[in-house]
């Protein structure tokens, strides 16, 4: 194996942006140093890293910075190209559509997701009502695969993986059920196959610390909604 | 004449079939043509009327129902910039590439056009949306200005050939992803200017005023951008419906 150079990865405790990152790194075995980040007290190592959105996870390797867990996730496939397994299909076309499901999860069922959790009343109907909708197109495309790219886990499939361990989070705080069973047997089928996996298992931030820290952001968001409505 | 409503028909003998749904004043769309045509790839263009979609253009994007659709063969690829990913990497003996062979510089250049679609050309679509009041033309001119200053410094650091006008072994006349991608805007850019107000304090930024006024005169943005004049009155248009 190549001389891989220094890794560094600057994410927090509970970034699920971060936690595909990690995925990646650990499935390939890629050693790596962990930087947890304080967001309210951002470190000069971040600041000076990603001087445009201030935000994590940012790779470091060798020193050079990249940014967004998406870019991330690619630059790790080019450049541990020759460590299983791979992140991407090598079909042109179905590399285009897992890149295109990663951005839907992304650009659309995190969003609706958000906007469920952090609003009530009509907004927050709106929001379960999109997520509704994606999660419908997501259980379609996932039929019959195993993994979004079919039988390889990939990169479409850590941009969801927040499906597997934040959505049972936000489940508990709203008191409501937005993945089932019933109307999604395959992306349940799919969420036991990635907690299967040992590295993604081991990864998980501890559930009770999400439920604490979640609810918390809940919390500030109906209020300061309160507040701007007088 | 309901030609658009037909299933595509390929003949046996064509080697490959390559169709791009798009619309006119659209400049992510205009990305993909010049990607085709900078790489010498046959394709047939269909013009997109939004208000009636049509079931075989919805067909191929189910999603998000927005252009652009590239169908190459019958497959469907949607989203420009992973349209243009796709024309890069299946047809990576035709023509320079587009995107850099080393990963970390298209890391980068992935970033850089990902904060042009996030956050510049909302931001211009932004000075469109203020209808033309003065206060809010200042708020939005002063919003692009802040980005702009984050695009340049950003590529200077990061892509530091990007800006210069003379580029790899090829003549220069050939472009690269991001000129691809942020280089279309100048057009929009023109017109804004025309119609709302100047959006680029040349002086402030000479580095990309410079880039983007050099991508303006290559052959293939002189072909295919949208005529300065159907632009100009598709924001006039745009301007007086904003209440």
């Amino acid at each position: 194996m190549a001389d891989q150079g220094e890794v560094k990865l600057l994410k927090t405790w509970s970034s699920l942006f971060g936690l595909r990152v990690v995925w990646a790194l650990k499935l390939k075995g890629i050693p790596y140093e962990s930087v947890d980040e304080d967001l309210t007290n951002k470190s000069d190592l971040l600041l000076q890293y990603n001087p445009v959105h201030t935000k994590v996870p940012v790779l470091i390797h060798n020193g050079k910075p990249i940014c967004e867990s998406l870019v991330i996730l690619e630059y790790i496939d080019e450049t541990w190209s020759q460590n299983p397994p791979s992140l991407l299909p090598q079909d042109p076309i179905q590399r285009a559509s897992a890149r295109f499901w990663a951005k839907f999860m992304d650009e659309k069922a995190l969003p609706s997701m958000w906007q469920a959790f952090t609003k009530k009343g009509r907004e927050q109907e709106e929001g379960l009502a999109s997520i509704a909708e994606k999660l419908k197109l997501l259980e379609a495309e996932l039929e019959g695969k195993k993994f979004f790219g079919g039988e390889e886990i990939g990169i479409p499939d850590f941009a969801l993986g927040w499906l597997v361990n934040l959505v049972p989070v936000f489940e508990e705080i709203l008191g409501l059920k937005i993945v089932d069973e019933e109307r999604h047997p395959s992306l349940s089928e799919w969420s036991r196959r990635i907690s299967d996996i040992r590295v993604i298992e081991e990864s998980w931030p501890p559930r009770d610390k999400l439920v604490t820290k979640w609810a918390a952001i809940r919390d500030h968001f109906l209020a300061t909604a309160r507040a701007s409505s007088g | 004449m309901e030609k658009k409503n037909q299933p595509l028909q390929f003949d046996d003998d064509d080697e490959d079939e390559v169709v791009l749904f798009g619309t006119w004043s659209s400049s992510r769309c205009t990305r993909v043509e010049i990607a085709l045509k900078q790489k010498g790839i046959p394709y047939r263009y269909v013009e997109v009327d939004l208000q009636n979609k049509g079931e075989l253009f919805l067909s191929y994007n189910p999603v998000h129902k927005a252009v652009p659709v590239l169908v190459h063969n019958g497959k469907p690829i949607a989203e420009s910039l992973l349209i243009l990913e796709y024309i890069d990497e299946f047809w990576s003996d035709r023509g320079p590439k587009l995107l850099p062979e080393d990963s970390y510089q298209r890391a980068k250049v992935r970033f850089w056009s990902n904060f042009c679609d996030d956050k510049m050309i909302p931001a211009t679509f932004q000075m469109v949306l203020t209808g033309g009041k003065a206060e809010e033309v200042e708020k939005a001119v002063k919003e692009f200005d802040e980005l702009l200053t984050l695009f340049e410094q950003g590529i200077q650091r990061d892509l530091p050939a990007t800006f210069s006008t003379h580029r790899s072994d090829d003549g220069g006349e050939a472009m690269g992803f991001l000129e691809i991608v942020v280089g279309i805007n100048v057009c929009n850019y023109a017109a804004i200017e025309e119609t709302v107000a100047g959006m680029i304090d040349e002086a402030k930024h000479p580095a990309f005023a410079s880039w983007v006024n050099a991508i303006k005169e290559k052959p293939l943005m002189k072909e295919l951008l949208p005529r300065h004049d159907q632009l100009v009155t598709k924001i006039k248009g745009m301007l007086a419906s904003v209440p």
